[in-house]
């Protein structure tokens, strides 16, 4: 090596460090170049992603317009192909889990990042619930259908029985198959997400802020919900809408839980179907063009309900953040 | 070092003879092993599947590939000509055949039953009379303790509870085959369902799954539902199926032997496409599944390797059609599509 001879306190007084020639230079440009067009190439496919799905949808958005989006009629044979069952469930199913998962999250991430359990402990909690993300969501679906059904059906038997008044309980003999427990099952699955992104978020929360607060005489509590969790809020607010944006796309477990009815009830115990679900029971044996028409505007529908949520999240953010100062 | 013109090319010459004299045999020895694809109807899968593994022990050299992406799909990949042979439940429409140039030609494989399975504690032999169940799945009779029901099973206590009707999600041939039977039975099912893979339910309160296993999972755990799978996933799923009621007033449950006897009086046209719908002897609901080939074939060595298979499918394939619990095809029947094989160039 001929390196290995220079010294390292020896400088080159020639070197020109404004130079844009040589090896290095076209290196560091080629870099920049390479670095800049994988940026442009994923927004390239998601626009290019866009446009497929418009075209194939075409059939169905030249025929139905808008009118799709409020008709619920849904028949091959008619044909009349109508998403407001499939919107709405796929809505209420997932704010169900963010109503469940958030606070649990919470919990968690606060259980997980403050001080009252001993590291050997808490390590082990946070890592667990981490796992949770790495299981595959057929097998979500499975244990959903074996294990949480069956647990969960003499609960709901018993809000009918107990709270059939309210039009939300309002199903007789509910076969466990329906949006509650679609809702249960996606909050399990969104929980990681929640429960890791904010535990991150606290975690990273300045040390002055939390000493400063107890010296102010605060309790844990008063630390924790006046200063923690508002500091904290754009990050959680963030992890909540990562979290929302994977239950709304989420496709095989709801599938197996819900019922898959495309028919609006009030009754949280009635079957439900969403859009992802019906995308994977109907796109294999689509009819005709107009069918994977319809079903691919679902789609659109779907990628723009996503599109909807997270400006309405940065939105919360901005609006919260300003009136704090 | 140097990575001049001249090292490159040779280089690039060098790996494409080597590779030419590693890879070639194998090249040439796929040329020799005939192998076709097919895809369509799920509902035959598993014996479509085991003929393939089966044919081999007479005619080595065979491999088929046959995918189960359903009857719509296959009919679709037909026409298309993606694939060398299609499956489907519910056979082509002249309109469809007419559209393929190469011509097709319907070879009915197997039969089945599909089976009325229920699930409700307690009661073990159901009976369904001709005027019941089509109100069941038309949604008119909604309670299990209803006067029609109890008229059927005299004896039996039903539960005051509510029926949980079970159907499919995804268009499917058992669907399809079961409307087809309700509607030939009830005028009243006709006008309000009809004959679909893929109906438009007026029903309440229904639970859809994804193909037989998902209807037959809903119906095992749903107390109080009632749906429609193959036979041979209520046998192996070990759920209660009902006995239902053919023309002559006879309450028979779902086996392959009643299956056969209602297929055995069954007649075939000259271009194969029956749907049964119902039948004086044996069990009523059961239909057959087809696979559709060509009549002409962009190559002899294909067009032969076609023949290949049929004619197995239709001479020793038939011996594994009662082990997996579908029905065989009568005699005569095959020995026609056998002669209708010799066309095929």
């Amino acid at each position: 090596m001929t390196n290995s001879s220079l010294q390292p306190d020896s400088i080159d007084e020639n070197i020109n460090i404004t130079s844009t020639g040589g090896l290095n230079h076209s290196l560091d440009q080629g870099f920049t170049w390479v670095v800049r067009s994988f940026a442009f190439i994923t927004v390239f496919i998601l626009f290019w992603m866009i446009w497929v799905v418009y075209q194939e949808a075409y059939p169905a958005i030249n025929k139905f317009g808008l009118g799709f989006i409020f008709s619920q009629d849904w028949d091959t044979g008619a044909p009349a192909y109508g998403a407001l069952p499939y919107i709405y469930g796929t809505l209420i199913s997932s704010a169900i889990a963010i109503l469940i998962a958030v606070p649990v999250g919470l919990a968690i991430a606060l259980v997980t990042s403050e001080d009252f359990l001993p590291k050997w402990v808490k390590s082990p909690i946070a890592f667990l619930v981490e796992l949770i993300a790495a299981i595959p969501s057929v097998i979500i679906g499975l244990w959903g259908i074996f294990v949480l059904i069956p647990i969960l059906v003499p609960f709901q038997q018993w809000l009918y029985s107990f709270f059939g008044w309210i039009p939300l309980f309002n199903t007789e003999d509910t076969s466990g198959n329906n949006m509650l427990t679609a809702g249960i099952v996606l909050a399990i699955m969104i929980l990681p997400t929640m429960a890791a992104i904010s535990r991150d978020v606290l975690l990273v929360i300045p040390k002055q802020l939390r000493s400063g607060a107890m010296a102010l005489g605060s309790t844990r509590w008063e630390t924790i919900f006046r200063v923690l969790l508002p500091t904290g809020f754009s990050g959680i607010v963030g992890a909540a809408m990562l979290a929302l944006g994977r239950a709304l796309g989420e496709t095989m477990a709801v599938t197996m839980v819900i019922g898959n009815d495309a028919f609006i009830s009030p009754s949280l115990l009635d079957a439900a179907y969403t859009i992802p679900a019906v995308l994977a029971n109907e796109f294999a044996e689509a009819e005709n063009r107009l069918h994977v028409g319809a079903l691919t505007y679902l789609a659109l529908i779907l990628f723009v309900l996503t599109l909807l949520v997270n400006i309405g999240a940065v939105v919360l953010v901005q609006v919260l953040d300003k009136n704090k100062k | 070092m140097k990575f001049s013109a001249t090292v490159f090319n040779r280089v690039v010459t060098s790996s494409v003879v080597a590779a030419a004299v590693v890879f070639g045999p194998i090249f040439t020895a796929v040329a020799q092993a005939e192998s076709l694809k097919g895809a369509g109807a799920s509902f035959p899968a598993p014996l479509y599947q085991k003929y393939a593994r089966e044919v081999r022990k007479k005619h080595p050299g065979l491999k088929v590939n046959y995918q189960a992406c359903g009857s719509s799909c296959g009919i679709r990949q037909t026409k298309k000509g993606t694939v060398d042979f299609g499956g489907s439940d519910a056979a082509m429409s002249d309109r469809d055949i007419n559209s393929v140039k190469r011509g097709v030609i319907l070879v009915p494989t197997a039969g089945g039953a599909v089976s009325v399975v229920y699930n409700l504690p307690g009661v073990n032999k159901l009976k369904l009379s001709r005027t019941t169940l089509p109100l069941i799945f038309a949604g008119r009779i909604t309670r299990w303790n209803d006067s029609r029901i109890k008229k059927d099973n005299p004896g039996v206590k039903l539960p005051n509870r509510r029926i949980t009707p079970v159907v499919r999600a995804d268009g499917s041939g058992t669907t399809f085959i079961f409307t087809n039977h309700l509607s030939t039975i009830s005028r009243y099912f006709k006008g309000r369902v009809g004959t679909s893979k893929k109906p438009r339910w007026p029903l309440r309160r229904v639970l859809k799954g994804k193909g037989n296993a998902g209807v037959a999972n809903l119906v095992r755990r749903t107390s109080g539902g009632i749906g429609y799978v193959n036979h041979s996933f209520a046998v192996k799923n070990k759920i209660k199926s009902a006995m239902v009621q053919n023309r002559s007033k006879q309450f028979v449950a779902p086996s392959l032997s009643a299956a056969n006897r209602a297929l055995a009086s069954v007649k075939f046209p000259a271009n194969y496409r029956v749907f049964v719908g119902d039948s004086t002897r044996g069990y009523p609901i059961v239909g057959l599944t087809w696979m559709m080939v060509y009549k002409r074939y962009s190559s002899p060595a294909k067009a032969k390797a076609v023949k290949k298979w049929i004619n197995w499918v239709m001479t020793d394939g038939q011996k594994h059609n009662g082990s997996l619990q579908y029905t065989k095809i009568p005699a005569s029947v095959r020995k026609r599509v056998l002669r209708d094989m010799k066309k095929v160039k």
